[in-house]
């Protein structure tokens, strides 16, 4: 598994955060907000992060990390550069998303929720995108393959793969 | 900001603009091109049709036809889905590339594009909508505008008579007669529970204090549902509508719409209704001249499928943890910061605006005797026509299934039913003449639930199918209650027993009593209906479970350590499809030799058996 890479986004978190407190009044119901913002612009909530918004809302550090470890969106550990969602919601469970996950963890070699060592590749669940009508379906960086199969799922690792070399 | 003169008058100009939507005769030269832009259709390339179509028209300086983006046309599995208006002419699965043909063809020459027509599970091929089986028994009020309208209009919405049900209830209705008139209706909560909507009303209206909120619970959790989804997605207008008519009902001045973020599109188009909105001070301060006012704001569920239980959802939105409340008091006495709050689900406010316009004596003429008006269901799973269903009340499941829906795909036989997700139960055969209401679902085992409607063909396991529920329900678990922390654990341990070859009799008895115990126990509705997934599967499918415990075998071969895949040696034709379609190169043979199965290499993953035509292949 990754860890965070303390000295290089760090730089960039702070400015961020902080352009957010112009934008979100020091109310204890903005953290989610607030959350919802470092996620998308980070992939991951930076401790750094969590100490500033610990700070503007006066809410303990402790608190905040219930509430990150809480909400299945926000992630502690940067996604990959290809982040793969498998939809394992009963439409696409019914029609055999199970294998495809399956198949996934066994190429990747890790576990729902982890990245691997290279920072190539993350893999999560969801639980429904909503093309329940192109069940079985994955997602790589949010573009949704439809009626998805382990051949598939192979074809476009192997495009990935072979794009990088 | 825009007077009611000028309200009146866009919706009588515009309601003449857009007859050609609705009325196949409108006499016009103009034609508008459809295109929906509902997730499922969006994730197969709708806005590169969408782009095509406009940028085709240009060129060829055709200023006859308007190509419009629409909310869900509800048959998502033929989709992308694109509707030439006023003929009513229904094209599926078109791709980017189909464009010119469909501009050449249909429009130029006013001849039909063939090949492109949507067909009928029979073969038939329809020309339009209406011919379709699908939509015969359908009845739509919550989705009236899906698939109509253009959702990121206001002028549109309006044109179908927006907002003239706000403006009835501010300007001639008391507060008592608003609660009255959806007290009438029959209407009850579409989230699940059912409870009546005009008395949840009533309570938040007693309740006293001065600030009030209304919130809109669109956390729609239910893996596999996608109604209110395609409601905010396809007509967010009626949402923020029935949201004013409630805030005023029962002296709110503030709304909260809590909605998923896995839900881009429906955020966005949230957004923008609720900007259009306020532009024409239909939201904001003294709404059309009355005094009354009323604002609404969006905050973002990251995620959590307990948060659609009503007083988690308020944690949430207060910043914390989704934790569960223990109840009573009720949110309409202490709700949201600890004010008296009205909680509704999407779907519920969907209705409102229909009903005062159109009376409670019409809405509660529709369903049966303790169930009025019609419920969506996100058909999906083993059904030819998956997509959203608006039928009804009373309508019978196996209507659903085999008139609406187009049967079970493949030629394989129908199992079972999931209502409710993972809160609801299976519903076997011998049930599918049960009619589709609040009390029957709920005698059978099952729930109502939010509207997912699972279809499962005769190669499911249902023990596996027990065990999927409660792998999600355990990664669910907010965790503040222990029969529902633990409970539900080591429900999920006995089941991964039982499917991996290693569990007996006494397995299957142990898992009663505990469901019996977290059912009882739990603080909030996700624990309390917990094991139902696992008392309805024992209910109805008990033998399964035995032959997983006693026999150690799976039938349905979804359970690997249990399975073994053979092929058939007399009914296979050696046609080889099964050895082309596996992927790890375990199926040995050449030519027209019967295939065999190389146990070492095989991962049972069962594609061999979907891809085998003559049913050769099994344990």
């Amino acid at each position: 598994m990754v860890k965070e890479d303390k000295k290089s986004c760090c730089d960039k978190v702070t400015p961020f955060v902080e352009s957010l407190f112009k934008e979100y009044k020091e109310e204890k119901d903005n953290l989610i907000p607030m959350l919802e913002e470092i996620q998308e612009k980070f992939g991951y909530i930076p401790q750094e992060a969590q100490k500033l918004l610990s700070d503007y809302l006066d809410i303990p550090m402790a608190e905040i990390y219930g509430v990150i470890t809480f909400y299945s969106r926000f992630t502690l550990i940067p996604k990959g550069k290809y982040a793969i969602s498998v939809c394992l919601g009963t439409a696409c469970y019914v029609k055999g998303s199970q294998k495809i996950m399956d198949r996934l963890k066994e190429r990747l070699k890790i576990e729902s929720g982890q990245t691997t060592e290279d920072g190539m590749f993350s893999i999560d669940e969801t639980r429904c995108v909503g093309a329940c009508g192109l069940a079985p379906v994955f997602t790589v960086n949010g573009e949704v393959y439809g009626k998805a199969t382990v051949q598939k799922l192979d074809q476009v690792l192997d495009e990935i793969i072979n794009s990088q070399k | 900001m825009i007077t009611l003169q000028e309200l009146h008058k866009i919706r009588e100009e515009k309601r003449k603009e857009l007859d050609l939507r609705v009325n196949t005769k409108a006499d016009t030269r103009e034609k508008h091109i459809l295109v929906c832009h509902g997730t499922g259709c969006t994730s197969s390339k709708s806005p590169e049709i969408l782009e095509n179509f406009r940028r085709i028209l240009k060129e060829k300086d055709i200023d006859n036809v308007r190509v419009i983006m629409t909310g869900c046309f509800g048959l998502c599995a033929k989709g992308p889905i694109v509707i030439i208006r006023p003929e009513d002419t229904f094209y599926a699965m078109v791709k980017p590339e189909d464009c010119e043909e469909i501009i050449q063809t249909h429009i130029i020459e006013g001849k039909r594009v063939e090949r492109l027509l949507c067909k009928d599970i029979d073969g038939r091929m329809v020309n339009s909508l209406d011919e379709l089986n699908f939509y015969k028994k359908q009845k739509r009020i919550a989705l009236k505008n899906c698939g109509v309208i253009n959702p990121e209009d206001i002028d549109e919405y309006i044109a179908f008579n927006g907002y003239q049900a706000l403006e009835r209830v501010l300007r001639e209705l008391t507060q008592d007669e608003v609660i009255d008139i959806i007290k009438n209706s029959g209407l009850r909560g579409r989230g699940g529970a059912g409870f009546p909507t005009g008395k949840k009303w009533e309570l938040t209206k007693a309740s006293k204090g001065k600030q009030k909120y209304v919130v809109c619970n669109a956390d729609e959790g239910d893996p596999g549902a996608f109604m209110d989804r395609s409601i905010l997605e396809g007509d967010p207008h009626a949402v923020l509508e029935a949201m004013a008519i409630a805030g005023y009902a029962i002296g709110a001045d503030k709304g909260f719409i809590y909605v998923r973020a896995e839900y881009p599109i429906a955020v966005k188009r949230l957004k923008i209704a609720i900007k259009q909105a306020e532009d024409y001070g239909i939201l904001g301060k003294n709404i059309f001249g009355t005094g009354f006012n009323f604002d609404i704001e969006i905050r973002l569920g990251a995620g959590a499928f307990v948060c659609g239980e009503e007083t988690a959802l308020l944690e949430s939105i207060e910043g914390k943890r989704g934790q569960p409340r223990v109840k009573p008091p009720y949110p309409a006495q202490v709700g949201l910061w600890g004010k008296p709050t009205l909680i509704n689900n999407v779907e519920t406010y969907a209705n409102i605006a229909q009903i005062i316009l159109r009376g409670p004596e019409w809405y509660s003429s529709i369903g049966t005797e303790n169930s009025k008006g019609t419920k969506v269901f996100a058909l999906g799973g083993n059904v030819n026509n998956i997509g959203l269903v608006e039928v009804p009340m009373g309508t019978t499941l196996r209507e659903i299934v085999y008139d609406i829906g187009g049967g079970i795909p493949n030629g394989r036989d129908f199992k079972a039913a999931q209502t409710g997700g993972p809160s609801g139960g299976c519903i076997p055969k011998e049930h599918l003449d049960t009619p589709i209401d609040y009390e029957s679902l709920k005698q059978i085992g099952s729930m109502m639930g939010s509207g997912g409607l699972i279809i499962m063909d005769d190669t499911k396991c249902m023990v596996s199918l027990a065990k999927f529920y409660l792998e999600f329900t355990v990664s669910e678990s907010c965790g503040k209650c222990t029969p529902c922390r633990i409970g539900t654990k080591r429900m999920l341990e006995i089941l991964e027993k039982l499917c991996s070859g290693e569990g007996d009799e006494y397995d299957i008895y142990k898992l009663e009593k505990l469901a019996v115990n977290i059912q009882k126990a739990s603080i909030c509705g996700l624990g309390q209906s917990a094991p139902n997934p696992v008392i309805s599967t024992l209910k109805y499918f008990r033998e399964e479970f035995r032959e997983h415990a006693i026999q150690k075998e799976c039938k349905a071969l979804e359970c690997k350590a249990m399975s073994k895949i053979v092929i058939d040696e007399e009914k296979c034709k050696g046609c080889g499809l099964c050895q082309k379609h596996c992927p790890v190169n375990a199926i040995e043979g050449e030519g027209r030799d019967k295939r065999r199965i190389n146990q070492d290499k095989c991962i049972k993953c069962g594609t061999c058996l979907t891809n085998c035509p003559f049913h050769a292949i099994g344990n």
